[in-house]
């Protein structure tokens, strides 16, 4: 079957998801990072890449952390940036979601970053836009952040490089969240042998060890010997229906304390693709402490940004 | 073994480059070799250089272009990038940057502008061990090795051995 991130040669048109990205692509854009991880530690933070092209950021959902990133890394890219929150303005008129994309093409926008909260949005401007576009998928619903995965992924493989001797743990709502599916397909791909997931039955979507991963419900099992911790957000909006009980009662079953960390190998990393619920599924003091790496996590997030956007824009037919 | 009469020894090559650097160190020299062949060569040249001055104190890098390509539209961003790796302040520096064939100078091009975005050396020296002919930019090295013609459909290819020693191959252009 066709997958429509890939021209007909085989390189990268979009990024929507990581399942089904080969792993020659997912190394490519993590080695691609690699080198941009030096340029933010210049004197000069810029490359002259996308200069003369158009990012246009379309954020039909609310997000701080990864709309900057994709901003700074645009511009260290030399593109030129232009941000939209479309929750607060032509959606609220009434306005298509095809109707906002095409007013953009006519303003010679060269690639879109997308984030909605319907899942398949970023799939459905890709396949309207103009063939000379590039769409990144920045979240849609609970189906995929590619960009989030591959940076998480990226992080690993900077502190714990033989990723074919690895034991990730991924803790919480994993039913929700698309930045869970998004690691495991890009885990998985990359040969990482061993991916768990732990959390309550009613966070759990049905079948989800046919993706690859074991699954545990208790964290003092899960949690034992492995060398990265991922912890997941709990949005709030979950507690009010019947899936949890409170958020005291889920902290003490799943709340990354430093008693339960200790399970984990002793070098074992700890990241959250944020924002964070302190006191609800990670503790204080082990989001703050030695073994974290969340404050990383958004720094790299701007080298893998910009390696996709690189990569993505070299690859114009 | 039978060698091609056409392709350079690259060892030989290298001690003739050691011989014209060595007159042109000051105190304030750093050697960036550009990836890859161009980092072999700073790499062997590094301690003999070092040994020939040993009052300077000669620092090492390497770059990697491909972020200043002139044919990122027309062909994509490489595949294969390395990062660049300069640790010292580039400026007021002497750099000597080496490279392992010079031809159209466009890599050249793309490694100065690299480098200026690390700040303002004092001068650059461009080093090579093959200067094939063919330059399309108003860009020339001080100071090659040797001078050789090749036809077009040519490419000189450097390769690194186990034991770290050079040697150049003759390639179809791709």
């Amino acid at each position: 079957m066709h997958n429509p991130q890939l021209t007909k040669e085989g390189k990268l048109q979009h990024l929507l998801t990581t399942e089904g990205l080969p792993r020659a692509i997912l190394n490519q854009i993590l080695d691609t990072a690699e080198s941009f991880v030096g340029v933010a530690e210049r004197e000069v933070k810029k490359v002259p890449l996308l200069r003369g092209k158009t990012v246009c950021n379309i954020f039909f959902e609310n997000s701080t952390r990864t709309r900057t990133t994709f901003e700074i890394a645009a511009k260290r890219l030399s593109a030129d940036v232009i941000t939209l929150n479309v929750s607060t303005s032509s959606q609220s008129k009434g306005e298509t979601i095809l109707d906002t994309v095409n007013n953009l093409t006519a303003m010679h926008a060269d690639m879109f970053v997308v984030r909605h909260a319907e899942s398949g949005a970023a799939h459905f401007i890709a396949r309207h836009v103009a063939p000379h576009i590039h769409v990144i998928n920045a979240g849609d619903g609970r189906h995929a952040h590619p960009t989030q995965g591959l940076l998480d992924v990226f992080t690993i493989r900077r502190y714990k490089p033989d990723m074919h001797n690895l034991r990730v743990a991924i803790i919480g709502d994993v039913l929700h969240s698309r930045v869970a599916r998004s690691e495991i397909h890009a885990l998985t791909t990359l040969g990482v042998p061993e991916v768990r997931v732990i959390a309550p039955k009613t966070l759990l979507p049905q079948h989800v060890e046919k993706l690859g991963v074991q699954v545990y419900h208790d964290m003092n099992e899960g949690l034992k010997d492995v060398d990265v911790v991922m912890m997941l957000r709990l949005q709030n909006e979950r507690m009010n229906g019947a899936l949890l009980p409170s958020a005291q009662e889920y902290f003490k079953c799943y709340g990354l304390t430093p008693e339960k960390l200790a399970l984990a190998k002793p070098d074992a990393i700890v990241m959250h693709p944020g924002p964070m619920n302190r006191g609800v599924e990670i503790d204080s003091v082990v989001a703050d402490g030695g073994q974290s790496v969340i404050l990383p996590q958004v720094t790299y997030g701007i080298a893998v940004r910009m390696a996709v956007m690189s990569i993505l824009a070299g690859n114009s037919e | 073994m039978t060698t091609n009469p056409q392709i350079p020894n690259a060892e030989v090559l290298l001690s003739r480059l050691e011989q014209k650097l060595t007159p042109l160190i000051q105190p304030q020299t750093a050697i960036i070799g550009i990836h890859s062949g161009g980092a072999w060569i700073a790499e062997r040249l590094l301690p003999l250089l070092q040994q020939a001055h040993p009052d300077c104190s000669l620092v090492f890098g390497t770059l990697d272009s491909s972020f200043y390509r002139d044919d990122y539209h027309q062909r994509g961003l490489h595949t294969e990038t390395r990062p660049s790796q300069i640790s010292f302040d580039v400026e007021n520096r002497h750099i000597i940057l080496l490279d392992d064939v010079f031809y159209t100078g466009r890599t050249i091009r793309a490694a100065m502008n690299e480098l200026f975005d690390y700040g303002r050396p004092a001068s650059i020296t461009l080093a090579v061990l093959v200067d094939r002919g063919g330059r399309e930019l108003p860009i020339c090295p001080q100071v090659a090795a040797i001078q050789l013609e090749l036809p077009f459909e040519q490419k000189l290819q450097l390769s690194r051995d186990d034991n770290n020693l050079l040697h150049f191959s003759l390639e179809a252009n791709a």
